[in-house]
């Protein structure tokens, strides 16, 4: 649970932080009258609460993959884990969805120009590169299975379909989301129709693809070094 | 107010809002079904809640009628017991008290505390009951299934839960287990809603620590449960994966009828850890609003402002980060290393700082106030006394050493249900007397209350109290029947027909509570807009029950916090937190 904890630790540091700078030091008895901590009269718009509430369902998302890592580094100890060959094709997928992510910034990057054209470009071919992904993910499934690598037949296995099972739910999600923002975007005189939602998509692919490298790195092996650490730290 | 405040507030832009008609529903079906006002989210949400929660009240009564007289009802065999007993704890910590605190009065209270015309996401709030009833159906179908619900208790802890043997195994624990995943998904739509309305969704001046405990409370409990549900959550699919496609995240090699299963390695123990990751932070999920209301009802009942408002809201913080790092408690006696007991048992007793923290500063709200003994102030000093005795059989179970032998005795049955069962319990129907008013636009008849209030409270205490006795004899808790043991006393048993006499009384006398509900829809004192003259922003709607937007064209302006009682010098005892500020006349 280690990896849990650490990710916790982030999550209250934040918050406390967060606290800390909107004032939970006053004293409010002693204060009357209109205050000067309205967002808006320090001058700053406030961020929209649509970025706000997908900011908190990151800290939530965050927390469900780290418990995955957690429970996957904690069944690796037993003798019957036998971790699979991660099939090539996620090195693929890897890239594709690293072009996927990097579309969405550009796409950002065109709505900050007030180019609406290649904003729209931008947006459908970085769901296309998704939507490949998602079918390489697919691929990959297949691979397994026809190498007989089940769910049933090994833990190891069964975490292989739960981690990228669960992670490409999540970008099917975003997909939905990618796919309003560019029926908006067709409709749109304007990059200020789309933009907050643009926005909101490249934080969410940002954080899918931190999420896909550290899922790599448990299901290539790459994060068996972590694990003993774990281990290390608990025993 | 200094001027610089006041040029800032200048650029503050205006409260008024002309679009308001987004706020009416147009048609019958948007209104009563499909609502998306999260006043009515919040009526729907509790309707469900506490129709659930009755079945759980009939599966208590099945309990403490085997425990008393075991054997006597034929229909009550082993496992409709242990079915009984999986499905009181799980709708009551789950489907009736997070749902009716955070989806009940989070819903209603939130929006118009802060100042809100609604949350800011009312669509995805609407989908969050829809997916939460769904949820209560697929529980409820488990009673229609081939074996009925899941008998595994309310930990569902692998193996056992789904091994041959345990009721429910066919269909129940597939049920169950999809059930929560559903409401767990139902509840973080809800949850971000809570947490961004509370941040972005305030009205001007009203800054965080101008918030009343009640948006606190539940602010914080949200958050947390935000967090730790998705615990759970990975804890039930991967259970699902187990019973269903045989995998092995949790389940041993087991030996089962002669037969080796198919499975090996896996961990139960793991399960406990992603188990317990969620089920102790949910004892302050449900906590925490519990205070937070509490904390408003005697303020208001007391005509004084809360003590220690500052201390209360960061131990409200402390608890809240401090309750995610315990839950090895519940483990203890799973097989850890030690120094893992003893870091469990140090942030365990921890948290009575902060609670102790909370408990003081209500008994010196209390002290030389103006008390009005009305329904609400009886149940939340009722709270007061309960929750201080189950936190003491708290600090006694949270040693390792001491929580070894009382461990799954009739002590722990005691101790949560004085703590997480009663406690909060109380608390809602203090809270449901208290905004019954402003929900409705009529009080609840006072003397119907009371004995409602006294019945349930001394009753409680009849139910609970000797249970402590009985664990502390070393009566097990969770065993269908007793028999006969060298060391229970036969006045075990007649302890134990004593509590079933009580709660199938303290059952009954519910009734009063729902008579007084009804009756005072069509028959209640008209109450005005603020009958407890209380200063929150709920009270101050230009409408009772408030209307679609809340608050009319103009948003209430916040000038103070929220307990402004007994202020020298006001015109009355309490100052609304959006009455201007006093003039030099009125202060000297």
């Amino acid at each position: 649970m280690s990896v849990m904890g650490l990710f916790f630790v982030f999550i209250a540091s934040v918050a406390v932080l967060y606290l800390a700078r909107q004032g939970v030091m006053q004293s409010p008895w002693l204060e009357e009258g209109e205050v000067a901590t309205h967002p808006d009269a320090r001058g700053l718009a406030p961020p929209p609460a649509a970025k706000v509430g997908l900011i908190v369902f990151l800290a939530v998302a965050g927390c469900l993959f780290s418990l995955l890592a957690a429970a996957f580094f904690m069944r690796m100890e037993s003798a019957d884990w036998r971790s699979p060959p991660a099939p090539a094709i996620l090195w693929v997928n890897t890239v594709t969805l690293a072009l996927s992510s990097a579309l969405l910034h550009a796409a950002k990057r065109a709505a900050q120009r007030d180019a609406l054209q290649p904003l729209r470009a931008r947006l459908s071919a970085s769901g296309a590169a998704a939507a490949l992904f998602l079918f390489g993910q697919m691929w990959a499934w297949r691979e397994m299975a026809a190498q007989g690598f089940y769910a049933a037949s090994n833990p190891a296995n069964a975490f292989f379909y739960l981690l990228t099972g669960t992670h490409a739910l999540h970008l099917f999600g975003g997909l939905v989301a990618l796919a309003r923002a560019l029926d908006r975007a067709r409709g749109a005189t304007s990059v200020h129709e789309v933009e907050t939602i643009v926005d909101l998509c490249a934080i969410y692919w940002s954080f899918l693809f931190v999420v896909w490298l550290a899922m790599l790195a448990m299901l290539s092996g790459g994060a068996d070094g972590l694990g003993v650490i774990c281990r290390r730290l608990l025993a | 107010m200094t001027d610089a405040a006041l040029e800032h507030g200048a650029g503050v832009p205006t409260a008024e809002v002309e679009e308001l008609e987004l706020y009416h529903p147009h048609g019958w079906i948007t209104k009563y079904v499909f609502c998306q006002d999260a006043k009515y989210i919040a009526l729907q949400y509790s309707g469900t809640a506490i129709a659930i929660g009755l079945l759980a009240l009939l599966m208590s009564w099945v309990i403490r009628i085997q425990l008393a007289f075991p054997g006597a009802i034929p229909f009550i065999d082993a496992n409709v017991y242990y079915q009984s007993v999986t499905m009181h704890g799980m709708i009551m910590v789950v489907y009736l008290l997070t749902a009716i605190f955070l989806g009940g009065f989070g819903n209603y209270l939130i929006p118009l505390m802060v100042g809100a015309r609604d949350m800011v996401f009312p669509f995805v709030n609407m989908l969050s009951y829809w997916v939460y009833l769904l949820a209560v159906i697929v529980l409820a179908a488990s009673y229609f299934a081939p074996g009925g619900p899941t008998g595994a208790g309310w930990t569902l802890y692998p193996p056992q839960a789904i091994l041959s043997g345990t009721p429910g195994r066919e269909w129940g624990i597939i049920l169950m287990l999809a059930s929560l995943a559903l409401f767990i998904i139902g509840f973080t739509m809800g949850g971000l809603n809570y947490v961004v309305t509370v941040l972005q969704g305030r009205t001007r001046g009203m800054t965080l620590m101008r918030m009343p405990l009640t948006v606190w409370g539940i602010f914080a409990a949200a958050v947390m449960a935000l967090l730790a549900f998705p615990g759970l959550f990975v804890a039930a699919v991967m259970l699902l994966l187990d019973r269903t496609l045989g995998t092995s995240f949790f389940m041993p090699a087991i030996v089962e009828f002669g037969e080796h299963s198919k499975t090996q390695g896996g961990s139960p123990i793991l399960f406990q850890h992603l188990f317990w990751f969620f089920g102790h932070p949910e004892v302050y999920i449900v906590a925490l609003p519990a205070f937070g209301m509490v904390s408003d009802l005697i303020a208001t009942h007391a005509r004084k402002n809360i003590f220690g408002y500052r201390m209360m809201v960061w131990a409200i913080v402390a608890i809240g980060v401090l309750s995610m790092i315990v839950w090895g408690h519940h483990m203890y006696v799973s097989g850890m290393d030690p120094w893992f007991g003893f870091f469990f048992a140090v942030t365990t007793l921890a948290i009575a700082v902060p609670t102790a923290l909370k408990v003081y500063n209500w008994v010196l709200t209390l002290w030389r106030a103006d008390i009005h003994f009305t329904t609400p102030m009886l149940f939340a000093l009722g709270f007061l006394v309960t929750f201080v005795n189950g936190g003491l059989t708290g600090l006694y179970l949270g040693n390792v050493i001491v929580d070894v032998p009382l461990s799954a005795t009739m002590f722990v049955v005691a101790h949560f249900h004085m703590v997480m069962g009663v406690a909060p319990i109380l608390v809602i129907f203090g809270a449901i007397y208290h905004w019954y008013p402003k929900i409705t636009g009529r009080m609840m008849d006072e003397t119907l209350g009371k004995i409602h209030f006294w019945i349930t409270f001394l009753g409680a205490y009849a139910i609970f109290f000797p249970m402590h006795y009985l664990g502390v004899l070393g009566v097990p808790r969770r065993f269908y029947e007793l028999g006969e043991t060298a060391f229970v006393p036969p006045s075990a048993a007649t302890l134990n027909v004593v509590i079933t006499v009580m709660a199938l009384i303290v059952g009954f006398a519910q009734s009063i509570f729902f008579l007084n509900l009804f009756k005072s829809l069509k028959y209640g004192k008209p109450a005005g807009g603020n009958p407890w003259r209380a200063t929150t922003l709920e009270w101050q709607t230009p409408e009772t029950p408030p209307g679609h937007g809340n608050f009319g064209p103009k948003l209430p302006i916040v000038y103070r916090w929220a307990y402004a009682y007994n202020v020298p010098g006001a015109p009355e005892d309490y100052l609304p937190q959006n009455a201007p500020p006093l003039t030099v006349e009125h202060r000297s």
